[in-house]
C-alpha cells in the first residue's frame, strides 16, 4: 500500500504554497495590497513572491484600502482573480464601502453580468496585547452583506485548501486567517487537494454535545475537551470552517446525535457569528434540542492592552469546561 | 446629444405617469461631456459613472430599450430590472456602472485600467490598450477615494481618465461653499498628471481634450484629469425642488444649450441642413417612443429573480440540512434566500 507523500510546514507557509500554486496555475491571479511584495507580506505569506512573480503580480500599494479594495474589483469585473491582503483585517474596515456595495452586491445590480471572483484575505482576531484596533473580528461586520462568502482557516491544511479553493471560487470570498495561529506546524499532503468552502471539519466525533467553533478558538476547545473527557464526557468538536453560508448538513446530523450544541467563538457577543448560528440551529433543528443552545462569545469590549484584562475579553478553556458541564449536567 | 436629451425627457415623463421610481437623476445640460468623451471609445474600452448615469449608457452603446426597460423595473431591462436608474451596466458595452454612491465608481475605473495594463505587461497581450473613464461630479472631487485614486492612477501610469463633470452644486451644496480650492483641474499636477480645464457646454471642444487623453492613455503614457464646466438644466433629481440655483445662473447655462449650440455650428458651417438635422431629430424621437413601448411591453421579473445573480456560483447558499447544496433543489429560486 502506497505511503501517502507529506511535508511539513508553519501556517504562513501553507498559505503561501497555495497562493503560490494558483498563481502558477493561472496568470489572471494577482495579489495587492500593502507590503504584500518586498516586504513578503507582513505575516509572510508573499515572502519571494515579488521575485518569482514580478511586481505587477504582486502589486504593493500605497495606503488606501478603500481605492484598492475598490481597484482589484474593477480588475476582476474585467478579467483578472485578485487577491486582497487586508495587512491586519481590521484595516478593512476602510474598504467597507467597497466591500459591501461593491463586492458582494455588483453581480446582482448588474442583472448577473459581472463577476468579482476576488479573495479577500489577512490577519485578524485577538493576538497578544496589539491594541483594541489591531484585535478586531470582522467576520461579524461583513456577515450581513449579501453576495460574500466568508471562510475562517485554522490548520495548515485547511488554510492551504481554502486558499485555493477561494481563488478558484466565482463568487468573493472573504478568507479570514488569525494573527496566533501562522506558526502552527502540520504535516500536510505533497499532492494537489482543495478543501470544499462550503463544509465544515468534523475534528472530533462524540456524542454527549456538539460544540461548533472555528478558528483560534478550535484550540481552546480542543484544550478544554482534554479535561472534559477526563471527567466522562464525550464532546463532538466541528470546525465550522464555512462562516457564510453555515454547513447546515454537518452541523445537522450532529445535532440529530447529541441534542445539545454549545457555539464557541472569539466575535463580540452582539451580532457575531455565533448569533446568526444559533437561530439558524434553532429554526432548523428545534425538535432535536435537549436544552438551550449555549453561546460563549467574546465580551462586547474594546480589547484591552493590558495581557491579564485582554485574557478575560475572549473565552477560555475552563469557561467551556463549565459551559458543557452546565449544559450536559454533572457527570 | 439630442438622444440624451429626448431619453432624459421622456424619463421625466414617464416618472411623473408612475413608470419608474425612486431615484431619478436626469443628464439635461451636460450631453456635450458624455458624448464629447465617449463617441471616442471603442466597445473594448471601459466606462463608470454615478446615479446620473443614462446618458453615458447610451453614448457607450447600450439600447435604449434596455435602458428604459431597466428603467420601468422590467426583466428585459439591462440588468434584468434589478439595477434601476443609478446602477446601469453593460458587459457587452464596458460599461461598469452606474454607483449610487460617489465616488466609489472610480476605483473601479481604475482597476479596469490596471486589468487593461496587466494584460499588457504580464500576459503579453499586443493590440491596442483598452482605456477606462471615470465619470464623476464636482461634489466627488472633495471625496477620499478621488485623491486615492490619482495617487495611483498616476503612480502606475494606467490607462485612466478622470473626467469631473463640474455642474457646480451636489444636490443643494454650492461647489464654492464645500471647496476650498474650487479649481479642480490644478489638483491634477499635485501628483504629476496631465490635466485641463474644457468648457463641457461645447461638445467640439469637449471632444478635441478627449482626444488627447484618449491618446495618452492608449500610448501608456497614464491618466489625465480633466475638469468640463458644465450644469444640469434640471434639479439633482426628480424629487429635487430645486429652489436653491438663482435664475440668473440657470439662464446663462441655458444659453449655452450645448446641443442649440451645435445646431448653430452645423448650419453656420453648412456641414448640415435644417431638414436634415429635424429628420434625424425625428429618428430620435421613434427610438425613444419604441423604447418606451418596449418597456410597456415588457414582463415584470419573476419570483425566480430574486436569487438568481446573488451568487456567481450559486453554491454559495450552502449546504442545507439534507446534506444537497440548496441551489440542487430545483424550487430552490422560488423560496427565500435562507443561508
Amino acid at each position: 500500500m502506497p505511503r501517502l507523500l507529506r511535508h511539513e510546514l508553519l501556517m504562513f507557509e501553507a498559505l503561501r504554497e497555495g497562493l503560490g500554486e494558483e498563481m502558477e496555475r493561472d496568470p489572471n491571479v494577482c495579489v495587492i495590497g500593502e507590503d504584500v511584495g518586498d516586504y513578503g507580506g507582513s505575516y509572510k505569506v508573499t515572502k519571494g513572491f515579488s521575485e518569482k512573480f514580478g511586481s505587477w503580480r504582486v502589486l504593493d500599494t500605497p495606503i488606501a484600502e478603500n481605492s484598492f479594495t475598490g481597484m482589484a474589483i474593477g480588475a476582476a469585473m474585467t478579467g483578472l482573480r485578485p487577491v486582497v491582503e487586508g495587512m491586519n483585517m481590521g484595516f478593512l474596515l476602510l474598504a467597507y464601502n467597497q466591500i459591501a456595495n461593491n463586492c458582494g452586491m455588483l453581480h446582482y445590480t448588474s442583472g448577473g453580468q459581472f463577476t468579482i471572483p476576488v479573495v479577500i484575505r489577512g490577519p485578524g482576531g485577538v493576538g497578544r496585547q496589539l491594541g483594541a484596533e489591531h484585535s478586531q473580528r470582522l467576520e461579524s461586520y461583513f456577515q450581513s452583506v449579501p453576495g460574500l462568502q466568508m471562510v475562517a482557516c485554522s490548520t495548515p491544511y485547511n488554510a492551504k485548501g481554502l486558499m485555493k479553493a477561494a481563488i478558484r471560487c466565482e463568487n468573493p470570498v472573504i478568507l479570514y486567517e488569525h494573527v496566533l495561529l501562522y506558526n502552527l506546524k502540520e504535516k500536510i499532503p505533497d499532492e494537489e487537494y482543495t478543501c470544499c468552502l462550503e463544509e465544515a471539519e468534523m475534528v472530533r466525533p462524540g456524542t454527549d454535545i456538539t460544540i461548533l467553533t472555528y478558528s483560534r478558538m478550535r484550540y481552546h476547545v480542543t484544550q478544554a475537551a482534554k479535561t472534559l473527557v477526563d471527567r466522562g464526557y464525550d464532546p463532538e468538536i466541528i470546525d465550522i470552517r464555512s462562516l457564510k453560508p453555515f454547513d447546515m448538513y454537518t452541523i445537522g446530523e450532529s445535532v440529530k446525535k447529541t441534542h445539545r450544541v454549545l457555539i464557541v467563538e472569539e466575535c463580540m457577543r452582539t451580532g457575531g457569528i455565533g448569533a446568526s448560528l444559533r437561530s439558524a440551529i434553532m429554526e432548523s433543528f428545534w425538535d432535536e434540542l435537549d436544552g438551550p443552545i449555549g453561546c460563549l462569545s467574546s465580551q462586547d469590549v474594546p480589547t484591552p492592552y493590558s495581557g491579564p484584562l485582554e485574557e478575560l475579553t475572549v473565552v477560555q478553556p475552563h469557561q467551556i469546561v463549565t459551559a458543557v458541564e452546565n449544559l450536559c449536567g454533572k457527570k | 446629444m439630442v438622444l440624451g436629451r429626448s431619453f432624459e425627457d421622456m424619463c421625466a415623463q414617464m416618472y411623473y405617469r408612475g413608470k419608474m421610481f425612486g431615484f431619478v437623476h436626469l443628464y439635461n445640460g451636460q450631453e456635450a461631456v458624455s458624448t464629447g468623451f465617449i463617441k471616442l471609445l471603442k466597445q473594448t474600452d471601459f466606462v463608470t459613472s454615478t446615479y446620473r448615469d443614462h446618458v453615458h449608457a447610451l453614448s457607450k452603446g447600450v439600447p435604449a430599450r434596455q435602458v428604459m426597460a431597466e428603467l420601468f423595473g422590467k426583466s428585459t431591462g439591462c440588468c434584468r430590472g434589478q439595477g434601476g436608474s443609478m446602477h446601469m451596466f453593460s458587459a457587452e458595452h464596458g460599461l461598469l456602472g452606474g454607483f449610487a454612491f460617489i465616488g466609489e465608481g472610480i476605483p473601479v475605473a481604475v482597476g479596469a485600467a490596471f486589468t487593461s495594463k496587466y494584460k499588457r505587461e504580464v500576459l503579453k497581450e499586443e493590440g491596442d490598450m483598452p482605456v477606462s473613464i471615470a465619470f464623476f461630479g464636482d461634489g466627488t472631487a472633495n471625496n477620499g477615494q478621488f485623491f486615492e485614486c490619482l495617487n495611483m492612477a498616476q503612480l502606475w501610469k494606467l490607462p485612466v481618465i478622470f473626467v469631473v463633470e463640474n455642474n457646480l452644486w451636489a444636490i443643494g451644496m454650492s461647489h464654492y461653499r464645500s471647496t476650498s480650492d474650487p479649481e479642480i483641474w490644478k489638483k491634477g499636477p499635485a501628483f504629476g498628471m496631465a490635466s485641463a480645464h474644457v468648457d463641457g457646454m461645447d461638445v467640439l471642444k469637449v471632444r478635441e481634450v478627449a482626444k488627447e487623453a484618449v491618446e495618452r492613455a492608449r500610448r501608456g503614457d497614464g491618466p489625465t484629469l480633466i475638469e468640463c464646466e458644465t450644469y444640469r438644466f434640471r434639479g439633482h433629481s426628480l424629487a429635487d425642488p430645486d429652489e436653491l440655483r438663482a435664475p440668473a445662473e440657470k439662464a446663462h447655462y441655458a444659453a449655452r444649450d450645448p446641443i442649440v449650440a451645435l445646431k448653430k455650428y452645423l448650419l453656420d458651417n453648412e456641414i448640415a441642413t435644417e431638414a436634415e438635422l429635424k429628420s434625424i431629430e425625428k429618428k430620435i424621437d421613434e427610438v425613444v417612443e419604441d423604447a418606451v413601448e418596449f418597456a410597456d411591453a415588457s414582463p415584470l421579473p419573476g419570483r425566480s429573480q430574486l436569487l438568481e445573480n446573488v451568487f456567481a456560483d450559486p453554491k454559495g447558499f450552502g449546504i442545507g440540512p439534507d446534506g444537497r447544496y440548496r441551489c440542487e433543489d430545483p424550487g430552490f429560486t422560488a423560496g427565500t434566500a435562507q443561508v
